[in-house]
């Protein structure tokens, strides 16, 4: 049987690792390259790695850290496909096909697209087109306002005049071939996952969603399949802080019979 | 691992560095090539593929030294292994995009998984039930998670499947017929798993 997956996403902000509060307050974290080996040990199904960064400036400027200092995220793709044997979805700046597909040379796997859906939402068909459903994570940011959910535009940290529910059945149709929901009200308060936004995301489409914003304890991870349909459930904050923190939320999980791969530790030198 | 030269064929498909990354990882003598000298002295030969049937094909005949390639492998008998559509291409025809030949080293074709309430393509981590006993799967009896992307399966005689994947119905996820072994998953990026079939692999001689 297919199983319910558990993704890190980890957040790049020029060169560095980073926490993120509410899309606007980040605190860095390390090496990008060296949490990544880490979490592909703690024998993680997914990852998922966004590079959040306004500007071009990658350096973490530090040479003590046993890998070579990078200057470009497409460099630092390069440097986790070899310490890493699981699938990699890459976001961050997907403006063209041309980033899609120096990105996937690199060693991506699936690429994930936000803000060039929200200003057009044909951009999902001329992507899925040339790569394949497979291959095309559309990342939605979902902020309440009123009574409904709408699309949050990180680049220019505004609403949205488009209601989530719309833009997820868009983006099914344009041959996405899954969603990743993140939560902005929730993102980094550790409150647990929305759980009335993926309900209602995962009531109007078919593809895999990929749930994400608000995890604190394992057990948001449950309450998350246990209640709603979604695929797989994603996280940030709560995998840097505890060491095996992947491989011991997964414990948890298979414990408590939800149907997720067994808990496995590799060594990767 | 060290008396081992694993050559890595490649006709222009998408994740080759995903297996020479893992080849590396676990200390083999690996080369990416096409070039008969390689092939002939490899010791271990391996076709991963992405993309649709009919295009792979193309690429393939026009990309490897095919002659070269079934001297090796069908009559030398040197240890194959088609990693998802470099599995679909070892049999006989593929339905993919109208109909295609493949390379035919063994009986089968190639279908669209015969879905009806479950989503294709068939993405994520699914477990290879053991149909019968083979090197490849030797030790793999209770890691058996494998990452799959694929929308198609092989369909072959019962004798040479080794692994079936059950996504609302069961289809075949991966074949042996002597030397020629296929997977439909991704070895190269199912972890652990991967790295053991990947290790088995290179322990067939």
């Amino acid at each position: 049987m297919k199983k319910n997956r558990l993704i890190p996403v980890l957040l790049l902000k020029n060169g560095w690792l980073v926490q993120s509060k509410g899309f606007n307050r980040y605190q860095n974290l390390g090496n990008p390259t060296t949490a990544v080996k880490r979490i592909s040990e703690w024998g993680s199904d997914e990852l998922i790695y966004l590079d959040i960064s306004k500007t071009d400036e990658y350096s973490i400027r530090r040479e003590d850290q046993n890998y070579p200092n990078r200057q470009s995220f497409l460099e630092i793709i390069e440097d986790v496909s070899k310490v890493t044997f699981m699938p990699i979805t890459v976001g961050g700046k997907i403006e063209s096909l041309s980033d899609i597909e120096e990105r996937l040379k690199l060693g991506a796997d699936k690429i994930a697209i936000n803000t060039s859906v929200i200003d057009n939402p044909e951009f999902v068909l001329k992507c899925a087109k040339e790569f394949g459903s497979q291959c095309i994570v559309v990342s939605i940011d979902a902020k309440i306002k009123g009574s409904d959910y709408f699309v949050y535009n990180n680049k220019t940290s505004s609403i949205v005049d488009s209601k989530v529910t719309e833009l997820s059945k868009l983006s099914e149709e344009f041959g996405a071939g899954e969603i990743l929901i993140n939560s902005v009200d929730r993102d980094g308060l550790g409150g647990g996952y929305d759980i009335d936004l993926i309900k209602k995301i995962c009531s109007i489409v078919e593809i895999p969603i990929i749930s994400c914003g608000g995890v604190s304890e394992w057990s948001h991870f449950h309450e998350a399949l246990d209640l709603t349909k979604t695929d797989a459930v994603a996280a940030a904050n709560i995998f840097h802080y505890r060491d095996q923190s992947v491989y011991l939320s997964k414990k948890y999980l298979y414990e408590n019979n939800c149907n997720v791969r067994k808990p496995d530790l590799l060594k990767i030198n | 691992m060290k008396n081992k030269l694993i050559c890595i064929l490649d006709y222009g498909s998408g994740n080759v560095k995903s297996v020479f990354n893992l080849l590396k990882f676990i200390g083999s003598n690996v080369i990416i090539s096409n070039d008969s000298t390689s092939i002939k002295k490899a010791t271990h030969l391996i076709l991963p593929g992405v993309g649709s049937y009919g295009t792979s094909m193309e690429k393939v005949k026009q990309k490897l030294p095919i002659s070269v390639l079934e001297n090796e492998v069908l009559i030398n008998k040197k240890p194959f292994l088609g990693i998802c559509v470099g599995m679909q291409l070892l049999v006989k025809k593929g339905y993919e995009y109208g109909e295609h030949s493949g390379l035919g080293w063994l009986p089968g074709t190639v279908e669209k998984i015969n879905v009806k309430s479950h989503p294709l393509p068939h993405i994520g981590w699914n477990n290879a039930i053991i149909k019968r006993e083979s090197k490849l799967f030797t030790g793999l009896e209770n890691i058996n998670d494998f990452y799959f992307v694929h929308s198609f399966a092989v369909k072959t005689k019962e004798r040479f499947i080794l692994t079936a994947t059950e996504y609302e119905i069961e289809f075949c996820s991966s074949i042996q017929k002597d030397n020629i072994y296929g997977v439909q998953f991704h070895p190269e990026k199912s972890q652990r798993a991967g790295i053991k079939l990947i290790q088995n692999f290179l322990q067939v001689s």
